[in-house]
């Protein structure tokens, strides 16, 4: 359900309320749309479903780049379904972010006025074709890793939206692996292709679980709610984990000296991240931040008068036709 | 080539092209639930165009070797169509002619009868969805109906080549296929209080048109890069 | 809400004939008519349904959750409402 704000409760003390709904968080209930909850937890959500939303939508813009020159037709309707997806699941994000009383609208306002971010792996350009198999299984891969812990988010309508998106998601992370295994068991040229694109992808692939623990801002507040699951260092570590492996049966290096199996911890040791790179293209100088704001921007503003026509559309003629009533 | 092959070629063409170009707006549609609606009927156009190269050879040997003068689709579905406006009223006048067509083959009993009897009802849609837009574009504010009617005029001159008979299409009565595409076409210009445009269906030129290999400008340049990746890798799969 | 904001709709889609319609998400849209089609478009492009309804958001009426203990309190301790509130000797069968 996304109707109606939640209302002001003056009938119940603000402690009990609180205590009511620390305990549906502890007992693994779901947070619903109109149940009080602490304004802080409220704004996180809007944040970080915000930010997710945001991330999808401009998330088509680096893909949708070679939808024109897809080299097969099986490639290029497997990417323009992608991409179609994509948009697909900005709406259902945008959708959940809307239950808690925000319009749309707004939350593009403060994406087009740079107030919300988007995931900044998406402020890396696609240089070849290759580039749409990395994303796919690098990107996507990560993004997976990230979401299918929010599947059971402690906030009903992002928990609902996310089982959604990680069912239509699983096949970008294959088509994404799919299309890499062509081009590296392909020519000379496909095989250094394919290379090119993960040594470009995989750092900035790691730097897509945030900040290590130990100077993440926000994490251990969402954890204790139950809106975030693991931290982001155990997510990035169960991400290196499952991709090395998967390298090697691409025939492909992942561009990491370090990496290596420390069989005490169970785990693949990796290199140092260069998190003064995160953090410059977090504040706006990526290789493409401007170029892909300013895209969403135009597309926006661009289609302005298509979204008044049908509105003024309506306006005229609502009522002129009534639908069948429903069965 | 065969009839029958000729037939393929020109319908496929048609719907390779259309769906490229809708492609292209992947990340530009003027709303968001416009981007999903889009690129569903960018992807059943795939769909019929790699069935339909199927049945001549193979589809990206056709759809990325070929030169421009090779391809045999209408004009219509080559032009940019950036304005939004634009791909509505091409969509309009392109999507009631391949439902129209469609239905004619999914009636009658020839090679073609299995495909189209899935592609009416793929166009049956793509044209409710034009119409959709047709209708809230005239008649929504005095900007979307001028750029509506402006839209519609700007293509008149591509639509005579859609009735001209299409060798390898024996079933087809090219004439009734005009009158039902004029007075669908007809009739939702007018619900969307627009005029329909008194000028010439085609270019006086004797060349001919897109089913002669003759095309527009842009279309080279729209050829250039759909096929560029993979000329140049010749040989490779993907 | 500002000049060319959509209103939001609430679709439900029926998955398949036999089944009822339930809530799948919510979408914007000018007026009932596109709703509907971009409900088709988004919500069923998987095959997930063969029949959709669409609700503006606005037009529902939500019990709030302040009434939860009085709406849905009292029926907690009306056992006998479900079948395995019996005990049925063994044996009885078709019961």
């Amino acid at each position: 359900m996304t109707a109606a704000a939640p209302e002001t409760v003056e009938t119940r003390d603000a402690p009990a309320l609180e205590a009511a709904f620390e305990a549906a968080v502890a007992a693994d209930e779901r947070i619903e749309p109109r149940d009080w909850m602490p304004d802080a937890y409220r704004a996180t959500l809007v944040r970080q479903m915000a930010q997710h939303a945001h991330s999808e939508i401009i998330g088509m813009q680096p893909e949708a780049n070679w939808i024109t020159r897809a080299p097969s037709l099986r490639r290029k309707a497997i990417l323009m379904a992608k991409v179609q997806d994509e948009a697909g699941h900005g709406l259902y994000l945008y959708s959940a972010a809307e239950t808690l009383g925000v319009g749309r609208d707004e939350l593009l306002d403060k994406l087009h006025s740079g107030r919300q971010k988007y995931s900044s792996i998406f402020n890396y350009p696609t240089l070849t074709w290759a580039d749409v198999g990395a994303i796919g299984w690098l990107v996507d891969g990560a993004a997976i890793t990230n979401q299918v812990p929010l599947c059971r988010c402690s906030y009903g309508p992002y928990a609902r939206a996310m089982v959604r998106v990680c069912k239509e998601e699983s096949f970008h992370q294959r088509q994404g692996y799919e299309l890499l295994l062509a081009l590296s068991r392909g020519t000379g040229a496909q095989h250094a292709m394919a290379q090119d694109a993960v040594d470009r992808w995989w750092w900035p692939s790691l730097m897509m679980f945030g900040p290590p623990d130990d100077a993440s801002a926000h994490s251990a507040q969402s954890m204790a709610w139950k809106i975030k699951r693991h931290s982001n260092d155990e997510l990035r570590q169960r991400f290196v984990d499952i991709c090395v492996p998967q390298a090697e049966s691409l025939g492909l290096t992942l561009p990491d000296p370090c990496l290596r199996w420390n069989e005490e911890r169970g785990h693949y040791d990796f290199g140092p991240i260069d998190w003064d790179e995160f953090h410059q293209v977090l504040r706006g100088n990526g290789p493409c931040n401007e170029q892909r704001l300013a895209r969403r921007r135009k597309a926006h503003e661009d289609g302005a008068w298509v979204r008044e026509a049908a509105l003024a559309y309506a306006a005229k003629h609502t009522g002129a036709e009534p639908e069948e009533a429903a069965k | 080539m065969s009839p029958a092959h000729a037939a393929a070629l020109a319908l496929g063409d048609d719907a390779l092209i259309l769906s490229h170009r809708l492609g292209e707006w992947a990340g530009r549609a003027p709303v968001l639930e416009e981007e999903v609606a889009l690129a569903n009927i960018a992807l059943d156009l795939l769909g019929q165009a790699r069935a339909l190269l199927s049945l001549v050879g193979d589809e990206d040997e056709l759809a990325y070797l070929r030169d421009e003068r090779a391809f045999r689709n209408v004009q219509l579905v080559e032009q940019p169509c950036e304005d939004f406006a634009a791909t509505v009223a091409r969509q309009l006048l392109f999507s009631t002619y391949q439902h129209a067509l469609y239905g004619q083959l999914a009636g009658a009993d020839g090679p073609f009868t299995p495909l189209a009897a899935k592609a009416v009802k793929e166009t049956a849609y793509h044209r409710d969805h034009a119409e959709q837009w047709t209708l809230r574009l005239g008649d929504g504010t005095a900007e979307s109906h001028e750029r509506m009617r402006r839209a519609v005029e700007g293509l008149w001159r591509f639509t005579g080549e859609l009735f001209q008979p299409v060798e390898g299409l024996p079933e087809i009565d090219w004439q009734a296929l005009r009158a039902t595409w004029t007075e669908r076409v007809t009739d939702v210009l007018e619900r969307a209080t627009l005029a329909v445009p008194t000028g010439p269906q085609s270019a006086a030129w004797a060349a001919g048109a897109g089913r002669q290999g003759v095309h527009t400008e842009p279309f080279g340049r729209m050829l250039a890069e759909m096929q560029h990746l993979h000329r140049s890798h010749p040989g490779a799969t993907w | 809400m500002s000049t060319t904001d959509w209103p939001l709709w609430e679709v439900f889609v029926r998955s398949r004939r036999g089944l009822a319609h339930t809530h799948a998400g919510s979408l914007h849209a000018p007026d009932a008519e596109l709703a509907l089609r971009n409900a088709r478009d988004l919500y069923t492009r998987r095959s997930e349904g063969v029949s959709l309804w669409v609700v503006p958001s606005a037009a529902i009426t939500a019990s709030s959750p302040d009434e939860k203990d009085p709406f849905f309190g009292p029926a907690a301790d009306k056992a006998y409402r479900h079948p395995t509130f019996y005990e049925i000797p063994e044996g009885v069968r078709h019961l």
